[in-house]
């Protein structure tokens, strides 16, 4: 029976379609856990995870540990704001002590692109990478396809627009790479300034006016304005951001189709999408988020499947 | 290897129908007992039951289930290959119901034992029992024994009992797998 190729799970890039596909497969069982009276399967009961997050979150670290938990799994979290880092230890130092404390596994989000990979060539550990810089976030971009998936059918020819600030974010990139592999079309839009000029060597389409990105697709991945990693102005004022990118009723109510809109969260509410939408019936905002659990599930399952008694 | 048929579509066909008569004799009406079929194969043989308990034997309204036991299996991480789960399907609720257990083949009664503790997510049920198509004795790892058995098989560690099925396999018979020697 098939198993993951991979040990770590570092960035999209290095999954194969068998490997997306097994994910997003036992992810739909870890769903029907959820949904049980009793959520909570004992399978990892001898595994300890450590989540080692050098950068904020809320979402993503409360998703991991329910994830972990769920899985019966042994958790410690460590976040940088409270450590050691502060006082000039290295990542391979921070990492080798938490390791030494018989940890299985390492849930890490870091600002430095690549920090996951860097990690996983000097610890034992299995590495899933929870965001490194702008560079990848490959459970949020699994449990977006999981997400489309439910709400389609299938990937394959789904017509998938990721508007927004896709200069700064890890969320994109990771989506445009799992989105092409299983088949689907894909469309950046945003403001000239916030979309990189490598993004049509992807295969994906590049759109600056949103009215015609709404027309076209049959998802809309709306993605936050991530002020605080612009170091510099990317557009004059929120206002003209606003009016140009941000989605309203009055755009979902002139389409021709209905489409499915997406965001990963955190919202800023006004600005990118209005809360008629975020709360309206063609949003699965919030089903983005319990599918995450399940994703995220899966994706310990199988990596902790890899790690066989006697070779760990 | 050689294949060697042991129960002949006949012979299996008596032994189920000896079960739906146990079963009856238990539950009556059915109507406080859930039926389970234990993934992956026990499906095959509760829906055979559950067809011949209403066309034979008259009583409707079966609640039926398919409970999935790999999150619950003592061997995770400790066998070559992977586990992939299959699909649970537990659509009412087993809180202080009578709970029957259907699979094919009780062997090690490792998946009893799962199952066991996988049903528990749902409530408690107010008994377990368990229905086995072929027992293999002799052949416990666990202290596990079956409430209704189709067959008795003695047969040794190293050979494979499998049951085929008209509607998947085009026949329905059990056969003894030998290894090559």
């Amino acid at each position: 029976m098939s198993e993951l190729s991979v040990k770590h799970l570092l960035g999209i890039k290095h999954l194969s379609i068998e490997d997306i596909q097994l994910i997003l497969d036992t992810a739909k069982e870890f769903k029907e856990v959820l949904n049980r009276p009793i959520k909570k399967v004992p399978t990892l009961r001898d595994i300890t995870i450590a989540n080692l997050f050098f950068e904020n979150s809320t979402r993503t670290r409360l998703s991991f540990e329910l994830a972990e938990k769920r899985l019966s799994a042994d958790v410690v979290n460590f976040s940088a704001a409270s450590s050691s880092v502060k006082k000039g230890e290295t990542l391979v130092d921070t990492v080798n002590n938490i390791l030494s404390m018989k940890v299985d596994m390492v849930v890490m989000r870091h600002p430095n692109p690549g920090a996951g990979e860097f990690l996983s060539e000097h610890v034992d550990a299995s590495i899933i990478n929870a965001g490194d810089g702008a560079h990848e976030h490959p459970t949020q971009a699994l449990l977006d396809a999981f997400s489309i998936r439910e709400k389609l059918g299938t990937l394959q020819g789904a017509k998938v627009a990721i508007v927004g600030d896709i200069v700064h974010s890890r969320v994109a990139l990771s989506n445009v790479l799992l989105l092409k592999k299983m088949g689907a079309e894909v469309m950046v839009c945003g403001p000239t300034t916030l979309v990189p000029k490598y993004m049509h060597t992807l295969g994906v389409r590049v759109e600056h006016n949103l009215q015609t990105a709404i027309e076209w697709c049959d998802v809309a991945n709306m993605l936050r304005v991530q002020h605080e990693r612009q170091d510099i102005k990317y557009f004059p004022s929120i206002a003209e951001y606003r009016a140009q990118y941000g989605l309203t009723m009055e755009h979902l109510d002139g389409l021709e189709k209905p489409i499915v809109i997406m965001h990963p969260g955190p919202i800023n509410r006004g600005v990118e999408i209005t809360s008629e939408v975020a709360d309206s019936e063609h949003s699965i905002i919030l089903d983005q988020v319990e599918n995450g659990v399940a994703v995220r599930m899966a994706v310990l399952y199988l990596l902790a499947d890899k790690r066989k008694l006697g070779n760990s | 290897m050689s294949k060697r048929e042991i129960i002949d579509s006949r012979e299996l066909n008596i032994a189920l129908n000896r079960l739906c008569c146990k079963l009856i004799e238990n539950h009556v009406d059915f109507s406080n007992s859930i039926l389970i079929g234990l993934q992956p194969r026990g499906g095959q043989v509760l829906d055979r039951l559950v067809r011949l308990l209403e066309e034979q034997y008259g009583v409707s309204n079966i609640r039926t289930g398919l409970l999935d036991i790999t999150f619950f299996r003592d061997d995770f991480r400790r066998r070559p290959g992977h586990l992939q789960p299959n699909k649970t399907k537990i659509t009412h609720l087993v809180e202080d119901q009578k709970v029957v257990f259907i699979d094919d083949v009780l062997y090690t009664g490792r998946s009893v034992r799962a199952a066991m503790d996988a049903i528990l997510s749902f409530g408690r049920p107010a008994k377990m029992e368990l229905l086995t198509l072929i027992d293999r004795r002799f052949s416990r790892d666990l202290p596990i024994q079956p409430d209704y058995k189709g067959r008795q098989v003695d047969s040794i560690a190293s050979q494979r009992v499998e049951v085929l099925w008209k509607e998947v396999h085009g026949r329905d018979a059990v056969l003894l797998t030998e290894p090559a020697s």
